[in-house]
C-alpha cells in the first residue's frame, strides 16, 4: 500500500503557528489541512466596555507585521461610527504611513521568507553569508520603510500617533525631506529587486478562484473603498458580512470565509488582478519586465504582485511626500467626534489582504466589535490550492512534496496571530 | 570574522503579535554584524534551522504570555535548555493585553469570538513567562526597544545581566523637553512607568500606557490625584491602568484570576 504523509508541525517562516497535514492512501487524497493551532487572542471581547479612544492602540497589537493596517482599519470604523469628516492632511498622511508598512511588510516576505527557498537555502542566514548584497539591500529597504512609520506615526511598530480623528503629532518639513532623500535613494534597490525576482523561477501551478479587494476608481487603494469580487460585483464596506460568510472548524483556531465560490483570495494578488488599472505606470512597467498581466491565477506568483505593490509604494509615497511638502504640513487638532454613539465599519486592504474591523460604540463606550482578517479569508483558498496541487505532485519524492506545499502556504504569507482572536457572533 | 564557538540564540513565541521578534530583525539594519557575534539557532518566525535536542542555547529569548495549559510544557523544556531565559517584550514580562480579558468571566469571552463552538479551543487566564518559569531577566516595552535589546545581547555575552533603568519615564520627558502630558490635560502613567524608552509615546504627543511595567515602588495614589487635578476623569485612569498593567493591578487589588 502507497501513502504519502506529510506533517509540518509548526511552519517555518510565517506568522504565527500552524501545520500542514496532508495524507494519501493508495493515491487517494484523504486528509488535506492547513491547521490554525496558534492560541485564540480575543481582542473583541477585550476592547468592549472601553473608551473609543483606547481601541486603535489595543487592537494595532493583533499584528506585529500589519500594526499599522490594523490601527488603521480601526480608526476608520470609529470614525464612520461618530460622524467624523478627516481633513485633506490627515488622510495624505495616512495613506504615507500605510505605504511604509506595505513596504516593510512585502520586503521582509519577499526577500527573506520567500527568496530562501527560491535561492534553496533554510533562511536569510546563509543568504547573509553567500549573496550579502541581497540581504543588504532587503534591510536597507527595510529601514526606509521603518523610517516611514517611525516619522509619521513615532515608532515603526505599533503607531503611537494616529488617533481617532487625526494625529497628534505631525512631521516636519526637515523630517519629509529625509524620506524624500531616502525614497529617491530606494529606486535603485527596487529596480534590482524587480530584476532578482525576474530572474527566480517560481513553481507552475494554475487554480481558478475568487480575488476580493478593496477599489477606488481614481486610487490604487488600501484604506476605504468598495469591496469588489473578480467575478464582477461590488459591494459598500457596511455590507461586508454578506462577502465574508464566515464559518468554523474544529481543527483551525481561525475562522473561514466564502463568497461567490467554495473559497476566494485576498492579498497582493487579488490586489494586481482587480486594480491594475490603478497601478503607477512605474509598477505597471515592473509588472511587464516580471511578466504579469491580470488575471494571473498561479497562487506562487503573490510574491511577484508583492514585488510590483513595493514599486508602486515607493513611487506613491514620494508623491505624497511632494504634495504634503508643497502644500505645507500644518498643526492641526484631531477631529472631535459630532456625537458618541454609534456603529462603523472601517475597510483596509493591509498587506496580506482586505481587513474589517466594526465597531458599536454607546456613549464613548464600545459595546461590540468585529475584526475580520485576511489571514482567516484566505485560508480556505489555501487548502484547496493544496487539494488541487497535491495529485499533480503526488508522483515526487516526499521532500519535494512537502517543500511545495510549505512554499504553497508561505506564498500566502498567512499571518497566523492575526487571524485568530476572531469574531463576535452577535450585536447587541 | 570569529572561528571560536559562537553563543547559541534562539528565539521562541507564545501568544503575542511577534512585533519584538520583528523588531529584532529590525535591529539587523543597523546592526548586521550581530549576526558574526552569536549563532541564532532556531527563530521559526525568519528561518527553518533547528539545533539539535541534545545542545544548549546560551540565550533564549521568549516573546510572549502563556494563555493554555498546553503552553507549559514547550515553556519548560526551553527553560531546561536555556541558560539564560529572557523574557522580550510586554506579553512575556508583564501579560501586557492579553490579560484585559482576566478581569472578565472567561466562558463569557470565548463565546464572545467563538459562539457555541467556544469549547473547541484551548485557553485559561493569560500569564506573564515569569508565573510558570524562572527568567533570568525582562527586556520590557510594547514593542521592545531596539537599542535597549542589543544592549542586553551585549551584557549577556559578557555573561551578566541587564540592568534596567528604575527610574520612571518622567526624567526621560524632562530630559527631551517634552512638555509634561498633564499640562495639556490628558492621561500619562510616566510617574509610575519604567523608563528605558526615551519616552517616545509623550513625545509624539500620546500620554504613557504603562507597557514597560512598573518602576520598583510606584506611587499610584500620588500619581491619581495629579492626574485628577489635571482634569482627567477617574475612569479613564484606571482604564489606562489596565492597558498593559492588568495582571500587576489585579495582583496589587489581591485578584488572582
Amino acid at each position: 500500500m502507497s501513502r504519502v504523509h506529510v506533517d509540518v508541525h509548526h511552519l517555518t517562516r510565517v506568522e504565527g503557528h500552524g501545520n500542514i497535514v496532508v495524507d494519501v492512501r493508495n493515491g487517494v487524497l484523504e486528509k488535506c489541512e492547513l491547521q490554525i493551532v496558534e492560541t485564540p487572542r480575543f481582542f473583541e471581547p477585550m476592547v468592549r466596555g472601553r473608551t473609543y479612544k483606547e481601541v486603535a492602540h489595543i487592537v494595532s497589537r493583533i499584528c506585529g507585521i500589519c500594526s499599522v493596517g490594523h490601527s488603521t482599519a480601526a480608526l476608520r470604523a470609529l470614525e464612520a461610527a461618530l460622524g467624523i469628516e478627516l481633513t485633506e492632511q490627515t488622510i495624505l498622511l495616512r495613506r504615507l504611513n500605510m505605504h511604509g508598512e506595505m513596504l516593510d511588510s512585502h520586503v521582509l516576505h519577499t526577500y527573506m521568507l520567500i527568496a530562501p527557498d527560491l535561492l534553496g537555502v533554510q533562511s536569510v542566514v546563509p543568504l547573509a553569508k553567500s549573496q550579502p548584497e541581497v540581504v543588504l539591500r532587503a534591510l536597507r529597504m527595510k529601514k526606509l520603510a521603518g523610517e516611514i512609520c517611525r516619522i509619521i506615526s513615532g515608532r515603526h511598530t505599533h503607531p503611537i500617533a494616529m488617533v481617532v480623528g487625526g494625529f497628534t503629532h505631525t512631521p516636519s518639513e526637515k523630517d519629509l525631506l529625509y524620506l524624500r532623500k531616502l525614497l529617491l535613494d530606494a529606486r535603485a534597490d527596487v529596480d534590482a529587486t524587480v530584476d532578482l525576482f525576474a530572474s527566480l523561477e517560481l513553481p507552475a501551478f494554475e487554480r481558478e478562484t475568487e480575488y476580493i479587494a478593496s477599489h477606488k476608481d481614481d486610487e490604487y487603494c488600501y484604506i476605504d473603498g468598495v469591496i469588489a469580487s473578480s467575478e464582477g460585483q461590488t459591494w459598500l464596506a457596511n455590507d461586508y458580512r454578506s462577502v465574508t460568510n464566515e464559518y468554523l472548524l474544529p481543527y483551525s483556531t481561525a475562522k473561514r470565509a466564502r463568497n461567490l465560490r467554495e473559497s476566494y483570495m485576498v492579498g497582493a494578488l487579488a490586489r494586481f488582478n482587480i486594480n491594475f488599472e490603478q497601478l503607477h505606470p512605474k509598477a505597471k512597467a515592473a509588472a511587464e519586465r516580471l511578466g504579469m498581466k491580470p488575471p494571473v491565477i498561479n497562487p506562487y506568483m503573490i510574491t511577484v504582485a508583492q514585488v510590483i505593490e513595493i514599486v508602486h509604494c515607493v513611487e506613491d509615497a514620494l508623491e505624497l511626500v511632494d504634495q504634503l511638502l508643497t502644500k505645507g504640513v500644518q498643526w492641526e487638532d484631531p477631529v472631535a467626534p459630532p456625537y458618541l454613539s454609534g456603529t462603523g465599519v472601517g475597510v483596509c486592504d493591509v498587506p496580506r489582504g482586505i481587513l474589517f474591523h466594526e465597531y458599536t460604540i454607546e456613549d464613548g463606550v464600545v459595546t461590540g466589535a468585529n475584526c475580520i482578517i485576511p489571514t482567516g479569508q484566505n485560508l480556505q483558498n489555501v487548502e484547496l490550492d493544496m487539494r488541487a496541487l497535491v495529485p499533480k505532485i503526488i508522483d515526487k519524492p516526499q521532500p519535494e512534496i512537502t517543500l511545495a506545499l510549505e512554499m504553497l502556504v508561505r506564498a500566502y504569507d498567512p499571518c497566523i496571530s492575526c487571524s485568530t482572536h476572531l469574531l463576535d457572533v452577535e450585536f447587541k | 570574522m570569529t572561528t571560536r564557538p559562537r553563543p547559541k540564540v534562539a528565539f521562541f513565541d507564545f501568544t503575542s503579535c511577534e512585533g519584538c521578534q520583528l523588531t529584532v530583525v529590525d535591529l539587523l539594519q543597523d546592526h548586521p554584524e550581530l549576526l558574526d557575534a552569536v549563532e541564532i539557532v532556531e527563530f521559526r518566525e525568519a528561518m527553518s534551522e533547528k539545533l539539535p535536542l541534545d545542545e544548549r542555547y546560551t540565550i533564549a529569548f521568549v516573546e510572549g504570555s502563556c494563555t493554555r495549559a498546553s503552553d507549559e510544557a514547550r515553556l519548560k523544556s526551553i527553560r531546561e535548555r536555556a541558560d539564560f531565559l529572557i523574557a522580550l517584550g510586554a506579553c512575556a514580562d508583564l501579560g501586557g493585553v492579553n490579560t484585559i480579558r482576566n478581569v472578565m468571566p472567561l466562558q463569557e469571552v470565548r463565546e464572545y469570538v467563538y459562539g457555541d463552538k467556544a469549547d473547541w479551543y484551548e485557553t485559561y487566564p493569560a500569564r506573564p513567562i515569569k508565573a510558570v518559569v524562572k527568567v533570568d531577566a525582562a527586556i520590557p516595552g510594547c514593542p521592545i526597544d531596539r537599542n535597549e535589546f542589543a544592549k542586553a545581547v551585549t551584557h549577556l555575552l559578557q555573561g551578566r545581566l541587564p540592568n534596567l533603568p528604575d527610574y520612571p519615564l518622567c526624567i526621560e520627558c524632562k530630559a527631551l523637553g517634552t512638555v509634561c502630558m498633564y499640562q495639556r490635560g490628558q492621561a500619562c502613567l510616566g510617574p509610575v512607568t519604567r523608563a528605558g524608552c526615551g519616552a517616545i509615546c509623550p513625545a509624539v504627543g500620546y500620554g504613557c500606557e504603562g507597557c514597560r511595567g512598573f518602576v520598583p515602588s510606584p506611587n499610584l495614589a500620588s500619581m491619581r490625584e495629579v492626574m485628577r487635578e489635571a482634569g482627567v476623569g477617574d475612569e479613564e485612569i484606571e482604564s489606562r491602568l489596565r492597558i498593559f498593567l492588568t495582571y500587576q493591578m489585579m495582583k496589587l487589588e489581591g485578584v488572582t484570576s
